[in-house]
């Protein structure tokens, strides 16, 4: 469980980026960030693993206040995901999952045993391993990330705005394989996008941001969409125009959403799940 | 500092010639540039071709340049022709690579737009792809500018009159102040033509009129320029 | 061309080549100059431009004074420190400023090394955890060696030059044969060691070419070649494109 507590960030230069944040992030679940463009989405999302220190406020992490944790050590214990990968230009695929593990004194072969079970479980083929991250394509360079970011068995997965560069059809095939890994894995996944669209099918639990990180609505997909908490949050859903007004609907037994023309727009539980 | 009284008249006057032999090279290795530096930005065949030559040529140490100059072109050994001439060559060597790398920065929309607009591709270079291209230029320009007025100096050793001479004469006679006044002078005139370039690229160029960091990039950037003058050498 | 079967003439003059004052001394003394100014230099600038551009602490004095640096006389410099120095220590003084006239572009190198490296990789390897030791020794240092060789190509040119100009004030150097030459009046001489000085410049900047090009991490390399595919299409596509490569340098 991640626990924001009255969290405030007030950069050197006089930003606020972060004004009197809390919210608790459950355990096992993913919990999506949305908001248009320096709403603070990824100030929030670094103040976990202490990539930025927040200037007010607590946040734990199961109960440890994270400033008193050695930030080396607790990102070490935390995989992170970003937009482009941010994947090392002059290391191979392989060695680039292998860092962390590597950095922690795991044994070479080991570690590249693991990354091999790794690349299966992103989807990635096998053969990959021994080119350079110039050499693979937008997307299978997002695996990497993913696979990069899983290589420490992680309880925390951070990822801000993992998917946002590749191309639409890339990216609900990279949506569909993290929903597969979430259930096998029950990672605790805090994800950023400014995509509702992707919040509302990956989100377990859906916070909407207005600027400085003021909490527009937060709560399930199903909460949101019944009820929109403001005109806000009812314009960001797309509820005020007809046509991609999204609603719920139970399908086969499956909860999907559908937007005004009752196009599936998304799943909220995967068949069988449910 | 009876020296430096004692010699105002003498460099007044160097300088007077120094400013002179450094203005040919800046001058003309800018204009002669312009269509080389086009050329090597527009055909991927002479792009090699002109960027490796250029590269071999600013390799070659000044005062071997000005020795080989006259067994190659015939100008007599203590002409200043020699100096000048290898001073437009390493200006044309730095310039032309800035031309062309500035050419190619300049965004291909941008120019797409303007030919979609309906200008010709004659006016469009001189309407948009060169202005656009100013920037980078200007680093170019800025950077053959300091360098010309300090190589220059050199010149002295084949007795050509510049600044420099107050190095030799200075060095042979054992007086100091000659050699300091000379370094300041060569120094201050450079800093200031390098100042003098900038006002004068901020009047062209309004659309840069810029903040501090973007004229700290231009430093880095002169640096890159000067690196990169070499790249295409094998 | 007569002036150049002169030149030859001298060069190959087998009297020049044994004894005092003799070719190959001069050749072996213009390298002793230019490596030890060049070890010299590298020990004070590499660390001092890595630690620059780890930090980005005094960035804004090391730009102003690399660029400021260019304008220094190296001529004049060179009679200056000498003078200074006294006769005695005649030696070190060259030194002293072949190696200053070396720190700047090596330093340049060095720190724009570590700033042209895309942020996002190094923000990468800090939410791994690395620590700031580890993300210079394993990241900024592989990815900053281009444009550090770079800037060692450049001091070891600017090296070869000045040490040239060593002549005036030695005899010693291949510059000394043409300072001496001058004053006798033997213009083969003069050309026949303008020959071998150009002949040695350009060996060692295509020596520093090729470490630049080798000494590239595979990967970036790899990178870099895509760039010029991505921008070969793109060049036909616009009617002529800079490499992407080239953008990204020259927005450093
Ligand atoms: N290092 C910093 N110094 C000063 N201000 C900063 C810094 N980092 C972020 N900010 C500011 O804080 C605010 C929030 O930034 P943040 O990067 O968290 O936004 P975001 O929601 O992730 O935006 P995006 O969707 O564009 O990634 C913005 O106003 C931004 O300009
Ligand atoms: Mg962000």
């Amino acid at each position: 469980m991640i626990e924001f507590r009255s969290i405030e960030k007030l950069f050197p230069d006089g930003t606020r980026a972060v004004d009197d944040f809390s919210l608790v992030i459950p355990s096992h679940k993913t919990t999506v960030f949305v908001g248009s463009s320096g709403c603070g989405k990824t100030t929030l999302l670094r103040m976990i693993n202490r990539m930025v220190d927040a200037t007010g406020g607590e946040l734990l992490i199961d109960d440890e206040n994270v400033a008193s944790i050695e930030p080396v050590r607790l990102r070490r214990r935390i995989g992170y995901v970003m937009q482009n990968s941010g994947l090392l230009p002059h290391r191979t695929v392989i060695d680039n999952i292998t860092t962390v593990p590597r950095l922690t004194g795991v044994p070479t072969k080991d570690a590249r045993a693991r990354a091999l079970e790794l690349m299966d479980t992103v989807g990635l083929d096998r053969a990959m391993a021994e080119r350079y991250p110039a050499q693979l394509s937008g997307g299978q360079q997002q695996r990497v990330g993913v696979a990069r970011g899983l290589a420490i068995d992680p309880n925390i997965l951070l990822m801000d705005e993992p998917f946002g560069a590749v191309d639409p059809i890339v990216r609900a095939e990279l949506q569909q394989e993290l929903l597969r890994l979430q259930r096998e894995l029950g990672k605790t996944v805090v994800f950023v996008t400014h995509d509702i669209d992707e919040a509302f099918l990956l989100g377990d639990q859906v916070v909407i941001l207005e600027k400085g990180a003021r909490i527009a609505q937060k709560g399930t997909p199903e909460e949101i969409l019944a009820n929109p908490a403001s005109d806000f949050v009812a314009s960001f859903i797309g509820a005020d125009r007809g046509k991609r007004a999204l609603s719920i609907r139970d399908v086969d037994g499956e909860r999907v959403v559908v937007d005004g023309d009752g196009n599936l727009a998304g799943r909220l539980t995967e068949p069988g799940a449910a | 500092m009876t020296w430096l009284l004692d010699n105002l008249e003498l460099i007044g006057r160097l300088t007077g010639e120094h400013l002179r032999l450094s203005a040919i090279p800046i001058v003309l290795g800018f204009v002669l540039s312009i269509p080389l530096g086009w050329v090597a930005y527009r055909y991927r065949l002479t792009r090699g071709l002109i960027l490796t030559l250029v590269g071999l040529l600013y390799t070659i140490p000044s005062l071997a340049l000005f020795v080989l100059l006259p067994a190659i072109i015939g100008t007599p050994f203590l002409s200043e022709a020699n100096v000048v001439i290898a001073l437009t060559i390493y200006a044309v060597a730095i310039m032309s690579r800035s031309v062309a790398d500035a050419l190619g920065s300049v965004d291909p929309d941008v120019k797409q737009a303007a030919t979609a607009i309906g200008y010709s591709s004659f006016r469009r270079f001189w309407a948009v792809d060169f202005p656009l291209a100013g920037p980078v230029v200007l680093a170019g320009l800025r950077v053959v500018a300091v360098s010309t007025v300090s190589l220059l100096t050199i010149g002295a050793a084949i007795g050509i009159d510049t600044l420099g001479y107050l190095f030799t004469n200075g060095y042979q006679r054992g007086i100091i102040v000659s050699v300091l006044t000379g370094v300041v002078v060569t120094v201050v005139i450079a800093l200031v033509l390098d100042r003098v370039l900038v006002v004068i690229g901020r009047a062209l160029m309004p659309w840069t009129r810029a903040s501090r960091s973007s004229e700290r990039s231009g430093v880095t950037r002169a640096f890159m320029t000067a690196r990169r003058v070499r790249e295409a050498v094998p | 061309m007569n002036l150049f079967a002169d030149a030859f003439a001298w060069i190959l003059n087998p009297g020049n080549w044994e004894g005092r004052n003799s070719i190959p001394q001069f050749i072996g003394e213009h390298l002793w100059y230019t490596v030890l100014a060049m070890i010299l230099a590298s020990a004070i600038a590499i660390p001092l431009g890595w630690y620059i551009g780890h930090t980005g602490r005094g960035r804004d004095i090391a730009v102003a004074a690399t660029g400021a640096a260019r304008a220094l006389p190296s001529f004049g410099l060179l009679f200056l420190f000498v003078m200074i120095g006294g006769v005695a220590n005649r030696d070190s003084s060259v030194m002293i400023v072949l190696a200053l006239l070396a720190i700047p572009p090596i330093l340049a190198g060095a720190y724009a090394g570590f700033e042209a490296i895309d942020r996002r990789v190094i923000d990468a390897a800090r939410s791994m955890g690395m620590t700031e030791r580890q993300i210079v020794a394993r990241v900024e240092i592989p990815l900053g060696l281009p444009l550090l060789w770079g800037g060692l190509r450049n001091a070891v040119l600017q090296v070869v030059a000045t040490v040239v100009l060593v002549g005036f004030v030695r005899n010693a150097t291949l510059g000394y044969p043409i300072v001496q030459g001058i004053q006798i009046n033997r213009f083969d001489q003069m050309l026949g060691a303008s020959v071998l000085i150009i002949v040695l410049a350009l060996l060692l900047d295509a020596i520093f070419a090729l470490l630049e090009r080798y000494a590239t991490p595979a990967g970036v390399r790899a990178g870099r070649n895509r760039d010029h595919r991505t921008s070969s299409t793109r060049r036909r596509a616009a009617g002529g494109a800079t490499p992407a490569s080239t953008e990204k340098e020259m927005s450093v």
